[in-house]
């Protein structure tokens, strides 16, 4: 909303500068983008010229040699305009001159003809539309009077934001009530206080009639008429005035409607009533898939919610959004019905995005207008059309309500309500006076204030809370509110143990030498193909959204491994030769939070503060599983003069992910498994006590091409069942210092077929309890132990918490796991 | 007899401490004090000789060995010395060489660093974490949060929605969680809520995907002026101990009163002109950044969770939402919210 600081301080003068008026509107509540300057930055070096002479240019067929007496004498000013002549009062711009847009008039010759300034069109003032011809002015004014005078140059404007509640801003007035209220300053009578005379012929209803089909969604339709009227330019005051708001200037009629709109909030439309037949509106929803050609001269197919304003041919409008060119107002209009509605907010808003049109008046009424306004927008522009255009009003206003509308909301507002919610006092004057600036009426009950709600803040104000607001906001919260901390007993900040223990592994990530990213949530449908998965998987099948941005944005992830691989690849065609990425974020997977995932959830989260856990009563749409994904291109650790720089693969990432576990004090379990996107001879299942948790690999080269990647290797893996595995935090002491140890290597010659986990297991299973470890620490094939076979060596430590073990029960069990493993195909090497 | 031991010893010693190496020095032992050595030899024939000799010649030529022996060790632990340095200087490494690569510390990113550290002062204030899911029911996201459909309101927000429910959308602030951790828990709470937001909005001031955190206080009593203590204890936590915070009121849906709250510059400290003179740019000169928004919670979101002990005439408080890209932007310096989602690794590694 551009609101004109002259046309404001008609209603209400602060007494200050613009800018210093935008900064206290700003620190109550309205928000003042910027205050600009509409016509010429500065009014100097623009005075009122009369033309003494116009000569034909001797080299230009179209230049006229002008002699200008600007009050200081005679000079030459050469002139494009058809118009100009000897003995017109004209507005003269002199060298120095600071043009809108901030350029410096100087001296020129055109054609060889020194020109001393420019005599200007009303464009080239910013105060109107036309450029056809110079603006000739009333010959009364003297020669050499500043154009400030006459116009209004270097106009300040604020620019205002106004927030969706205050549709009483959408007017100038109301911006004026409202500096009324947190300046003081004095607000002028209401504009809309008028007795215009009826001197038209007979009454409304002898020219025109409204049916309004549809009640519920136009609440109130007023209708004036004016014979005898007289279309033409508005004054040039009106034309600046529309012109400073960002309103173009059409005819005297429509900137009529638009001024009044500017000024009350209310918009109107005028009708020629001569194109309309029998002067019969009726005012009704559309049929499915009806066609209207509006204003801007597009054809729309309207929907059945779609309300109309027709006349016996056919809408003429589309009511509340934008008139129809049948019975618009031209230069040969005489007799003009002029239209002031009420329509249902809601159903407006509906229209305006369904036919994506929205429009000066669709912006006011989606914000639902007060029915009372109507006749308050009647009256004004009546006034005007008598004034600007010599119209004739006809007695009688068509009024056609729906019923009688909601009486003003009365409210009360309680002293200690004011002081509870705001932590700060307001007295009751300070309330009153408040108030009663703002339109509302006050009568004291007691410490208490009884509230009547004026129409234009109908339905923003509709609970003490709201008037609570109102004494705040005006009352200057920024120099009165005091400031403290909440006083609420016994309350505990913390973070859960979840969010701890995923604090803890984005760290060991990150020490385990992976730089975080954070990727899109969304991705191209065509991701899932790229990665081969097949589209009967159900990653293949991701959320959908219905208004994308484009493509590329269009589906939600149900991998982190394409935002990783999108990541690489970016860094890769920047020039980065080594990449250890991950990611901690969620996927998004197309089916309600069901099954397993709900219940390890259901298992691993209790309910309630400190266990982070809020799930509300309604489950989430969808399942977002929380996850760890990582991955790595090139050495993990750097090339160097002593060597190294082996690319990661399969082993280097696995060693990440257990230490990732280990860290969080969770056991993971590997077992060959494929996935499409990885290399089906270098990836493995992972998972927790049996149950998947994600995948580790080599990613397949047909998936590094598609990204343009030599090779990478990478894990994602569910968060929640490995951090619902966690022991970190939660361990129990044992006792390892008391009774010494045993430990043994061991050799074990064994079918290569044989994964080494089952190796581990059946070393372990057979050595019981008091086998507290056996690991893998050397891998030997070759012409020793022959073809097909490999050769395993693992460390043991065998324990017993509560004595020392003997040769005798070491050698047992060492029998024991002999035995194991020769069932497996293994013969111990001695 | 005697001459000649002492002629074996003089020799044989002169010729141990002359010794350069320890190669030299063995063959000086097997020479004469191995098995066929003259000393050895004459120690071997002692019971041959008469016995008024053997016990001079026997003491003589035992005295003789031990000496020698004596001055093999010595000369022997002499040679080990120096033989050991020369050793170690042959050892010797260009000390200039870069020393070897550890394996790389990762780094965090920005956002979750900053979500981090603003978790870590809320928490430090009392509050706990609630995080939800990011694809919401409407209700949540716009109705439970005063947002009647139909509501211009709802278009302050160009929201994402899921093409297969009409009546499900990415949620368009973390607020939603407002509502679901009342429905979990009933007042006093006090929770923040962190987490991925989208908007139907790409520029270089918005990203269709950022991070809020969101702040949410209800109990009997709190007060919009303990909202502005609040605040101003996360933004001195976050931009410094000198800093002041100003409430504009505004409007949102979900509270009343609202508020816009603006911090005060830290780099030309609220003045709006830095030391030169000239403009402070991070303010645009105005001496206050717009930080976030906040408010009372609406009684009218209050009564969406009435039946869980939200009763607006005993308990309010308010709510407050923080962008975190934002707070890193002006934190670090960083000009374009983009470069947060493109993950250069030139970028991510600035920033320890
Ligand atoms: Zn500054």
């Amino acid at each position: 909303m551009r609101v004109p600081y002259s046309w404001l301080r008609e209603y209400c003068d602060p007494g200050m500068a613009p800018e210093q008026l935008a900064d206290r509107l700003v620190m109550t509540g309205t928000e003042v983008e910027r205050v600009t300057v509409a016509g010429p930055p500065q009014p100097d070096n623009f005075v009122v010229g009369k033309v003494l002479a116009a000569e034909q240019h001797p080299d230009a067929d179209r230049l006229r040699v002008c002699t200008v007496d600007d009050g200081d004498g005679e000079r030459t000013i050469v002139c494009g305009a058809p118009n100009v002549a000897a003995g017109q009062t004209v507005a003269v711009a002199l060298p120095g001159a600071r043009m809108p847009g901030g350029e410096k008039l100087r001296k020129a010759k055109l054609r060889g003809v020194a020109s001393e300034g420019m005599i200007l069109a009303a464009d080239e003032l910013e105060v109107g539309e036309d450029h056809d011809g110079i603006l000739v002015l009333d010959e009364a004014l003297a020669a050499g009077t500043p154009l400030a005078e006459v116009l209004p140059l270097a106009e300040p404007v604020l620019e205002i934001e106004v927030t969706p509640n205050r549709v009483d801003c959408f007017g100038v007035h109301g911006v004026a009530r409202e500096v009324h209220a947190i300046t003081g300053a004095p607000l002028g009578p209401d504009p809309w206080a008028l007795e215009v005379p009826a001197e038209g012929e007979g009454t409304a209803d002898d020219y025109a009639s409204v049916a309004v089909e549809v009640p519920e969604l136009c609440p109130r339709f007023t209708a004036r008429v004016f014979t005898e009227v007289e279309i033409g330019p508005s004054p040039l005051w009106l034309q600046a005035r529309l012109a400073a708001a960002g309103q173009r200037p059409i005819n005297n009629v429509v900137d009529i409607t638009n001024y009044v709109m500017l000024l009350t909030a209310q918009p109107l439309h005028a009708f020629d009533l001569d194109k309309v037949p029998s002067g019969a509106l009726t005012v009704r929803a559309a049929a499915a898939g009806e066609k209207m050609t509006t204003l801007d001269g597009v054809e729309r197919e309207l929907d059945a919610e779609t309300v109309l304003v027709c006349d016996e041919n056919g809408p003429t409008g589309i009511a509340g959004v934008m008139g129809g060119q049948v019975s618009e107002v031209s230069a040969t209009t005489t007799r003009v019905l002029l239209e002031v509605a009420n329509w249902n907010g809601t159903n407006i808003l509906r229209t305006s995005r369904l036919l994506g049109l929205r429009s000066e008046a669709s912006s006011r009424f989606e914000k639902q207008l007060h029915p009372d306004l109507c006749l308050r927008a009647q009256e004004i522009a009546s006034q005007l059309l008598l004034e600007l255009c010599g119209a004739k009003l006809v007695a009688g206003t068509i009024d056609v309500a729906a019923a009688s509308w909601a009486a003003p909301r009365q409210l009360v507002l309680r002293a200690a309500r004011v002081k509870g919610l705001l932590g700060m006092t307001i007295s009751q004057a300070e309330q009153t006076t408040y108030l009663e600036r703002l339109g509302f009426g006050v009568e004291a009950d007691g410490e208490d204030l009884k509230v009547t709600v004026p129409p234009d803040r109908h339905y923003d104000v509709t609970r003490e809370v709201d008037l609570i607001e109102e004494v705040a906001r005006v009352h200057g919260i920024d120099e009165h509110l005091p400031t403290t901390l909440p006083a609420v007993a016994g309350r505990v900040g913390g973070l859960s143990r979840e969010q701890r223990l995923r604090r803890r592994a984005e760290d060991g990530l990150r020490d385990l030498g992976f730089d975080q990213v954070v990727g899109w949530s969304f991705t191209d449908p065509g991701e899932p193909g790229r990665l081969r998965i097949p589209a009967d998987d159900p990653r293949a099948n991701p959320v959908l959204l219905a208004n994308p941005l484009s493509e590329e944005q269009s589906a939600m992830r149900t991998t982190v491994l394409g935002s990783l691989l999108d990541v690489a690849a970016r860094n890769v065609a920047r020039g980065a030769d080594r990449l250890a990425l991950f990611e901690a974020a969620s996927v998004y997977l197309n089916h309600p939070p069901t099954g397993r995932n709900r219940d390890v959830e259901a298992r691993n989260r209790p309910v309630g503060a400190l266990a982070g856990n809020f799930q509300g009563e309604r489950a989430a749409p969808f399942t977002e599983p929380h996850r760890y994904a990582a991955l790595a291109l090139g050495p993990l650790i750097p090339r160097s003069w002593r060597g190294g720089g082996e690319p990661a693969d399969f082993f280097a990432l696995k060693g990440v992910l257990e230490s990732l576990a280990r860290q969080l004090g969770a056991e993971l379990e590997f077992a060959p498994g494929e996935q499409p996107f990885l290399h089906p001879g270098r990836s493995a299942a992972v998972s927790i006590e049996g149950a998947p948790i994600g995948w580790i690999g080599e990613i397949h080269p047909l998936v590094c091409r598609e990204w343009d990647l030599d090779a990478a290797v990478g894990f994602e893996i569910d968060a929640a069942p490995l951090l619902g595995a966690a022991s970190a935090g939660i361990e129990t002491y044992e006792d390892v210092t008391t009774f010494p140890a045993v430990y043994q290597d061991l050799a074990v010659v064994i079918p290569d077929e044989v994964a080494a986990s089952d190796v581990r297991a059946a070393v372990l299973a057979a050595g019981g309890e008091l086998l507290r470890s056996a690991e893998v620490f050397d891998l030997y094939a070759g012409e020793q132990v022959g073809e097909g076979r490999v050769s395993l060596a693992l460390g043991l430590e065998f324990r017993a918490p509560d004595r020392t073990l003997t040769d005798a029960e070491v050698n047992e069990l060492r029998e024991a796991i002999k035995q194991s493993l020769e069932k497996i195909g293994g013969t111990l090497r001695e | 007899m005697l001459e000649r031991i002492e002629e074996i010893r003089a020799e044989a010693g002169a010729a141990i401490e002359a010794a350069t190496s320890s190669a030299e020095l063995e063959e000086l032992r097997v020479r004469h004090l191995g098995r066929k050595a003259e000393l050895t030899t004459i120690l071997r024939g002692i019971a041959e000789l008469p016995a008024e000799e053997r016990g001079k010649v026997g003491g003589a030529a035992n005295g003789a060995r031990k000496e020698l022996e004596a001055l093999l060790e010595a000369s022997a632990a002499r040679l080990d010395a120096s033989e050991l340095d020369a050793k170690l200087l042959a050892d010797r490494v260009d000390v200039t060489l870069p020393g070897a690569p550890p394996r790389p510390v990762g780094h965090a990113h920005l956002i979750a660093r900053t979500t981090r550290q603003i978790e870590d002062v809320m928490i430090g204030l009392g509050y706990t974490v609630a995080e939800g899911p990011e694809i919401e029911h409407d209700y949540y996201n716009f109705t439970a949060l005063n947002h009647p459909e139909g509501h211009p309101a709802r278009m302050l927000q160009d929201t994402f929605y899921v093409q297969s429910q009409p009546e499900v959308l990415l949620r368009t602030h973390t607020s939603p969680m407002q509502i679901r951790a009342m429905e979990t828990q009933p007042p006093p709470i006090f929770v923040i809520v962190p987490g991925k937001v989208y908007r139907r909005d790409s520029d270089a001031t918005h990203s269709p995907m950022f991070h809020q955190i969101e702040g949410l206080a209800i109990a009997e009593g709190i007060t919009l002026a303990d909202l502005q203590g609040t605040l101003l204890a996360l933004c001195r936590a976050i931009f410094g101990d000198e800093r002041e915070v100003r409430l504009r009121p505004h409007f949102f849906p979900f509270t009343e009163p609202s508020v816009e709250v603006d911090v005060s510059c830290f780099q030309c400290g609220g003045s709006g002109e830095l030391a030169g003179g000239e403009r402070c740019n991070l303010c645009k000169g105005q001496g206050w950044i717009e930080i976030l928004g906040a408010g009372m919670v609406d009684p009218n979101v209050l009564g969406f969770v009435a039946e869980h002990g939200y009763d607006a005439e005993r308990v309010q408080g308010f709510a407050f939402g923080l962008g975190v890209e934002r707070v890193a932007m002006l934190r670090h310096g960083v000009p374009d919210l983009r470069r947060f989602f493109d993950n250069d690794v030139r970028m991510l590694e600035q920033f320890s």
